[in-house]
C-alpha cells in the first residue's frame, strides 16, 4: 500500500462508504460534545423530522458559551435569550437520553478542556463538533475538526457526515524554545507566515522535536489555535505523554482494555515517506513573544517591534484591510507596541485556560499587582481547572494581585455572556479571535500567551513578559 | 435547503479579505434558538450605526439594497463556526457568493442551506468586483445548471467549477439526512466491525 499520512489513516479508518469519486466519503464519526448555542436548530430538526439520535452514548453537552462567570455560581443566565438556551439545551439532553453537566456540574467547563479532562478523547478517533476550535482533539491523535449546526443534525440522526477528503500540511518544527516563548507564540508565529487562509482546505499535522517536547497541553494549544489559520483538521502523532494524560481518566479505558489500546494508540502515525500537499518548516529559536495589532489573527508582530505600516502591503485590499484595522485599533504605525496602554487583561478561553496557562500567568502575578486603572479576569477553562488552580495556590496568587478569580466558561473570548468590552476598551487577551467586534461591539483585542496578558495586567500596558520572568516582584 | 437553479440580480462588491462570521452575524444574534430574525443581524455592526443605516456599507447604498449576490474577498466565512452567519445571509437575500476562497466550515454550511459559493482566480472575481461597483453594470446571472455567470451586462459569460455532487445537491435541494438514513445498513455494518477493532470507543 502507498505510504499514507496520519490524517489519511484516519479517514480511511473511518469511512463507511464512498458518496463520489472527487474524495466524498460518508465518514463515522466517533463522539461530538455539544453547546448550548450551536446545537438548538440541529435538536430542533431532529424533533421536526420524528428522528432520533444514533448513538446518544457517544455524545456529551456542556453548557459553557453564555453562562455568567461570576464566582457565586447559580444557575441563573444573563439574560432571557440564554435562559431559553440552556432551557431548551437541558430538554434535549433529557429527550433525546445524552449526558449533560449543567451549570453547577463540577465537570463542567469550556467543551475542549472538559472532554479531553473526562477522557472522552482518544488517539484514533474522528470527533467532530459544532464549534470550530474541535481540532483541539487533534492533540491526542485523533482527528478533531469543526461542523455547522446543519452537520451537527445529520451527526446526530446517522452518526455520520458527508466529508470532503483534505489536502495535507506538515508543519515541522525544530530548533530550541527561547526563554519566555509558550506554545501560543509559535502557533502565532505560524499564522503570521502563512496568513489567516494560509492553511484553508488543509488538514494540519505538527511535528518535529520541538512537538515531542512539548506537553500535551502545549499541543492542543497549536491544534486550536491553527484554526486561525484556516485549518479544517489537526493531528499530532500520539506518544507516551498522550497516554500519560489520558491514562485513569474517568471515560479511558482501563486493565487489559488500556493495554490493548495503548499499543494500537502508539502505531498511529504518518509512514515516514508519506507526502504532504504542502510542508511548512520553522525553527522557532527567533521566535519571540508575539502580539496582534490588527483584527485578524495573522496581524501579529513581535512584542519588541513596531507597528507595521499599511503602505507597505501591496494588494490595495490587503492595504485597505490594514489600514481599516489600524483605525479600528486605535493605533499608529511606527508606534512601538509595547507602549500601548490596556483597560483590560484577560486570561481564558479553549485555548489558554488549562492548570499548565494558569501556572504561567501565576508566575508573573506573584507578588505583583494588577496596575491602576486596569481590570483583570481569570476564567478558568473548567471547574476541575479551578479546583485544581486553588488546591495549587493559585488562586490566591491571582486575587492578592487584585485579579478576578471566576467560575469557569467561554466569558470574554467571544462575549456572548455578560463579560463583555465597552466600545474602545482594549484588552490584553490570551484568546485566539481578535476580529472587530469580538469582544463586544468597538472593542480592541490584542491576542498573547496567558504571560504576556499577566505582564500587561501588571505594567499597565503591552510588555515584554521576559523582562519580568526571573525577576522577583516587590 | 433551497434548491438553486438560475438567479439574477444586483451584485454588491465586498472585497475585504478575511471577511469573519463574527463580522457576519454579531453574537447579539446568537441568543435563539431557532433561525429567526437573522436577517437583522446580518452584517449589523456595519450596516448600522446607532440606530441608523450606516450610508457607508455598500448594501446600504442606492443600487445595492436589494443585491442577492455578493463578489468577496479571500478566506471569506473564516473563524466561528456559527451556522447563524449563513441563515442570516439568506435571510437577507443573499443567494449566492462569488470569491477566490471560502473558510471550510462555513462553506459547508452554505452547502448544507442552498448559499451557492462560486471560487474562482482571483483576476476574474476582480473583474466582476470591478464591474459590479459601477451601479449601471451591477447585474449578474447566474445558471448553475450551466455552470456559467453572465455579468457586465450580460457581455460576458464565464464557466466556473462545481464538483458534480454537490453541483446536485444544489439543484435539487436535497435532505441530506433523509438521504444517508437509507445508508442504515451501511453504517451498522461499519459500526459493528468499527467497534471490534476499537471496543474501547463503545
Ligand atoms: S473559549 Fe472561545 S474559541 Fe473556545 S469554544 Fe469557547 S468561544 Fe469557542
Amino acid at each position: 500500500m502507498a505510504a499514507r499520512t496520519l490524517y489519511d489513516k484516519l479517514v480511511d479508518s473511518h469511512v463507511v462508504r464512498n458518496l463520489d469519486d472527487a474524495g466524498l466519503v460518508l465518514l463515522y464519526v466517533d463522539r461530538t460534545v455539544l453547546n448550548e448555542y450551536t446545537s438548538p436548530q440541529a435538536f430542533a430538526g431532529l424533533r421536526a423530522a420524528g428522528r432520533k439520535v444514533w448513538n446518544p452514548k457517544a455524545a456529551l453537552m456542556v453548557v459553557d458559551h453564555v453562562n455568567p462567570t461570576a464566582a457565586q455560581r447559580t444557575r441563573a443566565m444573563p439574560d432571557s435569550g440564554a435562559a431559553r438556551q440552556v432551557d431548551y439545551f437541558a430538554e434535549n439532553a433529557r429527550d433525546f437520553g445524552i449526558e449533560y453537566f449543567d451549570i453547577l456540574d463540577p465537570r463542567q467547563g469550556i467543551e475542549h478542556v472538559v472532554a479531553p479532562e473526562q477522557g472522552l478523547v482518544m488517539p484514533g478517533m474522528v470527533i467532530a463538533a459544532g464549534d470550530s476550535h474541535s481540532t483541539a482533539y487533534g492533540a491526542f491523535g485523533a482527528l478533531g475538526y469543526g461542523i455547522g449546526t446543519s452537520d451537527i443534525e445529520h451527526y446526530l440522526a446517522t452518526s455520520t457526515v458527508r466529508y470532503r477528503r483534505l489536502k495535507t500540511m506538515r508543519i515541522h518544527l525544530t530548533g530550541d524554545v527561547p526563554f519566555g516563548v509558550t506554545p501560543k507564540d509559535i502557533v502565532m508565529e505560524i499564522i503570521r507566515r502563512i496568513g489567516a487562509d494560509g492553511a484553508t482546505g488543509y488538514a494540519v499535522e505538527f511535528t518535529g522535536p520541538v512537538v515531542s517536547n512539548m506537553s500535551v497541553e502545549g499541543r492542543i494549544v497549536m491544534s486550536i489555535m491553527i484554526v486561525e489559520a484556516g485549518a479544517r483538521g489537526v493531528v499530532v502523532a500520539p506518544d507516551q505523554k498522550v497516554l500519560d494524560y489520558l491514562k485513569g481518566r474517568p471515560r479511558a479505558p482501563k486493565g487489559e482494555m488500556w493495554e490493548r489500546a495503548a499499543k494500537k494508540w502508539l502505531t498511529l502515525a504518518s509512514d515516514p515517506d508519506a507526502r504532504f500537499d504542502r510542508e511548512v518548516a520553522l525553527d522557532v529559536a527567533d521566535v519571540a513573544p508575539l502580539v496582534t495589532w490588527g483584527t485578524s489573527p495573522d496581524q501579529a508582530i513581535a512584542v519588541t517591534d513596531i507597528i507595521p505600516d499599511p503602505a507597505q502591503q501591496v494588494a490595495p485590499e490587503r492595504k485597505a484591510a490594514a489600514l481599516r484595522a489600524l483605525s479600528y485599533m486605535g493605533l499608529r504605525a511606527g508606534d512601538p507596541i509595547q507602549s500601548v496602554p490596556i483597560d483590560f487583561a484577560f486570561i481564558g478561553s479553549c485555548t489558554n485556560s488549562r492548570i499548565e496557562d494558569l501556572r504561567d500567568a501565576a508566575e508573573v502575578f506573584r507578588g505583583r499587582r494588577v496596575a491602576a486603572g486596569v481590570r483583570a479576569i481569570v476564567v478558568p477553562g473548567s471547574t476541575h481547572v479551578r479546583a485544581q488552580a486553588e488546591a495549587e495556590g493559585l488562586a490566591k496568587v491571582f486575587t492578592d494581585a487584585g485579579v478576578e478569580w471566576r467560575q469557569s466558561g467561554c466569558s470574554m473570548c467571544l462575549a456572548m455572556n455578560d463579560d463583555v468590552l465597552k466600545p474602545g476598551e482594549r484588552c490584553a487577551s490570551s484568546t485566539n479571535r481578535n476580529f472587530e467586534g469580538r469582544q463586544g461591539p468597538g472593542a480592541r483585542t490584542h491576542l498573547m500567551s496567558p504571560a504576556m496578558v499577566a505582564a500587561a495586567a501588571v505594567t499597565g500596558h503591552i510588555a515584554d513578559v521576559r523582562s519580568l520572568l526571573g525577576v522577583a516582584g516587590q | 435547503m433551497m434548491p438553486f437553479d438560475q438567479v439574477s440580480g444586483v451584485a454588491a462588491p465586498m472585497m475585504s479579505p478575511n471577511i469573519d462570521t463574527d463580522v457576519i452575524m454579531p453574537k447579539m444574534f446568537l441568543k435563539g434558538v431557532d433561525r429567526s430574525g437573522l436577517g437583522e443581524g446580518a452584517f449589523n455592526l456595519l450596516r448600522f450605526s446607532a440606530g441608523k443605516p450606516n450610508p457607508e456599507f455598500i448594501l446600504n447604498q442606492d443600487g445595492y439594497r436589494n443585491a442577492c449576490f455578493l463578489v468577496v474577498g479571500p478566506n471569506f466565512g473564516c473563524g466561528s463556526s456559527r451556522e447563524h452567519a449563513v441563515w442570516g445571509l439568506q435571510q437577507l437575500g443573499i443567494r449566492a457568493l462569488i470569491g477566490t476562497s471560502f473558510a471550510g466550515i462555513f462553506n459547508d454550511n452554505c452547502g448544507n442551506n442552498g448559499l451557492l459559493t462560486i471560487s474562482l482566480e482571483p483576476d476574474l472575481v476582480a473583474e466582476i468586483a470591478n464591474a459590479v461597483a459601477h451601479r449601471e453594470r451591477n447585474d449578474v446571472f447566474v445558471d448553475l445548471a450551466a455552470q456559467t455567470i453572465r455579468f457586465d451586462r450580460g457581455r460576458r459569460p464565464i464557466k466556473f467549477d462545481i464538483e458534480p455532487t454537490r453541483k446536485e445537491a444544489f439543484l435539487t435541494g436535497r435532505d441530506f439526512v433523509a438521504s444517508t438514513l437509507v445508508l442504515a445498513d451501511d453504517i451498522r455494518a461499519f459500526e459493528a466491525r468499527h467497534a471490534a477493532e476499537n471496543p474501547w470507543i463503545f
